[in-house]
């Protein structure tokens, strides 16, 4: 059984429905991310863990046991909020050991328990200041020794990097991730950028308006999108994805997409379950950036390459890769090439087409077909 | 070269211009605050003059030779209607009264606000309305209906006294003053920590439920030590209106021992036997109006303090 489960979990604010059935799970010592756009119920959701919203329906369970009827303070769970919420008028010692003080637990082991926490995080130096002397990275830190001072069964953290400076933010990033793999205690975790649910979790569930659109690992997430939505929220710069028509049949199945000043390129697909079926019918076919890339950057395992000349429309190099726009299936296409591939705006270069990579959408129900 | 020059005359005329202007600004402050300070001045010089110099001198000189005599008169000998002991009686009946109708006001509209903001229940705002409407309710029409509640109150006082031997504050003159001024202040206490709290963050509340705190625990550890603006602001409104008080003191406590300060000196001002001893009166305005301005003085510095700083991301 999973440590934690929650299932068929509504939420509805009088006639409005915030979360519509949401049924998930995680592994003891998982890392599940919450992802999605603001307004589709990820801290609503995290904060009927927390037990700070009630549920209209459904049951929430931690190590077996239903906590969804526990006040907050009774659930063994332990939360950082997005603005930290550190007690102003209370010093850092104070912030973290409000909790103990709260249960009753003596002044000597809140003191022993502060000083080993405080060490974890290297915030000893900061106990006797308030939190108006600390900066944004301490602030952060503090509220995170709040929450681990409290050796909770569960860990729930509110978009807890959004209001740090990019630098910074990887920066703790990978400290969470580090204290995860310290501690091994589970997290639930909301965000609202991609890449910091997919560095960090081991579970994901995509939601927009109140349902979970794929719930699984990040490799799963990232290469099988469920949907058009998953498919475009998740990775950046986001998948191309372009509008062709399927033509031909049997062994010879492949996607038309129009090009400017040629003929349209024929991109033979692979034999994808139901594909067929759409033969004369159009499709949204889905391409990473980094499966189009220049033929010598390509994967060499890939089973399925195919090269083809596009018109280069800009190239933006970032250093590490170049990144070259071109139009295909009346859209822009971004494609990731190797940082010294030789390209240039307003010539025709070759690409290759990772079709291993490849996904297709149904237009009208934007599924995935396969 | 010309338009150097003409450039440099229209800086120095607008410099000019600029002077007049900040003269005449200056000037006019000054004349209205000369004017607002003018009877304070008064009353000042009068009560460290003797009888003599008023009668006979001019009334904005300074006093030739300054007494505290009018002072030691007024809070010890100076008679209030029939009784001449002064008014220090009077000026510790108004401490009295206003002490606890400060500090339960202010708690019950901290209490208030920290409801209609963080535990909100369905109808929260119809419920606010109805109090900021008590704000706006004059004094004089809640004088009859109130006079007949404190009656009634007084009536079970001496029932309670028959039946237990202690009235346990009911009837009191003091008592009632209390009741009377926290009902009245209630609407406006809640008014300020409503707003207050409205802009408090909520997430520090839910962090301290997450820690376990329960609903007084959160009051009295986070939300009111975070709260001392707003107590300061509401402590030196309240304490100015209840002890300025003179409707409600002079209808409910208007005559003999526990008369509060205000009417006191209203007493004492309208003694019409003798001569009228205009130093003792205002020794006693200004010892009746001593309260109120050192509580502006003392706290009026957290006006301004922002104390917040460092609560969520700053």
């Amino acid at each position: 059984m999973a440590f934690l489960e929650i299932s068929g979990l509504r939420k509805r604010f009088g006639s409005l429905e915030i979360l519509k059935g949401i049924d998930l799970e995680l592994e003891k010592g998982g890392f599940l991310v919450l992802v999605g756009p603001s307004g589709c119920g990820k801290s609503t959701l995290l904060n009927t863990i927390a037990g700070l919203e009630t549920i209209t329906e459904g049951t929430i369970r931690v190590d077996g046991r239903a906590i969804d009827d526990l006040h907050p303070s009774k659930r063994d769970i332990a939360m950082v909020f997005q603005s930290y919420a550190l007690y102003p008028n209370m010093t850092v010692a104070g912030n973290i050991s409000f909790g103990m003080e709260m249960r009753g637990v003596p002044v000597e082991e809140r003191k022993k328990a502060i000083d080993k926490v405080a060490k974890v995080l290297q915030i000893t130096h900061l106990l006797d200041r308030k939190p108006s002397q600390l900066s944004g990275g301490q602030r952060q830190r503090v509220a995170m020794g709040r929450a681990l001072v409290r050796d909770p069964k569960l860990f729930l953290f509110d978009e807890p990097l959004s209001n740090l400076d990019a630098k910074l933010r990887v920066d703790m990033r990978i400290e969470i991730k580090r204290l995860h793999q310290a501690t091994g205690t589970s997290i639930v975790y909301v965000t609202h950028d991609q890449i910091e649910a997919m560095t960090l979790a081991t579970k994901i569930a995509v939601m927009r308006d109140g349902e979970v659109q794929q719930f699984g690992t990040p490799a799963e997430i990232y290469n099988n999108p469920k949907n058009l939505f998953v498919a475009d929220f998740m990775g950046s710069p986001a998948m191309n994805l372009l509008t062709a028509t399927i033509e031909g049949g049997g062994n010879d199945l492949h996607v038309s997409l129009l090009r400017p000043e040629a003929e349209p390129l024929r991109v033979p697909v692979p034999q994808i379950g139901g594909l067929a079926a759409y033969s004369g019918k159009q499709v949204i076919f889905g391409i990473r950036p980094e499966a189009l890339t220049d033929p010598d950057g390509a994967d060499r395992n890939a089973k399925s390459l195919f090269e083809g000349d596009c018109l280069i429309d800009v190239v933006e190099p970032a250093g590490s890769d170049t990144f070259a726009v071109t139009k295909l299936g009346g859209k822009e296409v971004v494609a990731r090439l190797r940082a010294d591939a030789r390209i240039a705006p307003g010539q025709t270069a070759r690409l290759a087409f990772n079709l291993d990579k490849a996904v297709f959408f149904d237009p009208q129900s934007q599924q995935r077909i396969g | 070269m010309s338009a150097i020059v003409s450039s440099g005359t229209a800086a120095r005329r607008s410099n000019g211009a600029r002077m007049f202007n900040r003269v005449v600004i200056y000037g006019l402050l000054a004349f209205f605050a000369i004017v607002y300070l003018m009877p304070l001045f008064v009353m000042l010089v009068t009560s460290f003059k003797t009888m003599d110099e008023i009668q006979n001198g001019n009334m904005l000189s300074l006093p030739s030779a300054p007494t505290f005599e009018p002072w030691v008169k007024a809070w010890g000998e100076t008679c209030v209607g029939l009784t001449c002991a002064g008014i220090k009686g009077y000026f510790w009946n108004s401490l009295k009264m206003v002490i606890p109708a400060v500090l339960i006001s202010t708690i019950l509209g901290a209490l208030n606000g920290y409801v209609l903001t963080k535990w909100r229940f369905r109808g929260h705002t119809l419920v606010f309305g109805m109090m900021l409407f008590a704000c706006f309710i004059p004094f004089q029409s809640v004088l009859l209906p109130m006079a007949t509640i404190l009656g009634s109150l007084g009536r079970f006082g001496i029932t309670l006294q028959n039946a237990t031997g202690f009235r346990f504050g009911f009837g009191n003159p003091t008592v009632n003053l209390v009741l009377v001024h926290v009902i009245y202040g209630l609407g406006f206490t809640t008014l300020f920590f409503r707003n207050f709290y409205e802009a408090f963050p909520t997430e520090l509340v839910k962090a301290a439920q997450v820690d376990g705190a329960g609903f007084f625990q959160i009051f009295r550890r986070i939300m009111l030590p975070n709260s001392l603006p707003i107590i300061v602001v509401t402590v030196i409104y309240q304490f100015t209106n209840i002890w300025n008080d003179f409707l409600f003191a002079s209808a409910y406590a208007g005559t003999g021992e526990s008369m509060p300060m205000t009417v006191a000196l209203n007493n004492v001002v309208n003694t019409s036997t003798g001569v009228v001893e205009y130093n003792v009166n205002m020794a006693a305005a200004m010892i009746a109006a001593m309260p109120t301005l050192l509580v502006y003085v003392l706290a009026g510095r957290y006006f301004v303090r922002g104390l917040m700083a460092g609560a969520v991301k700053g």
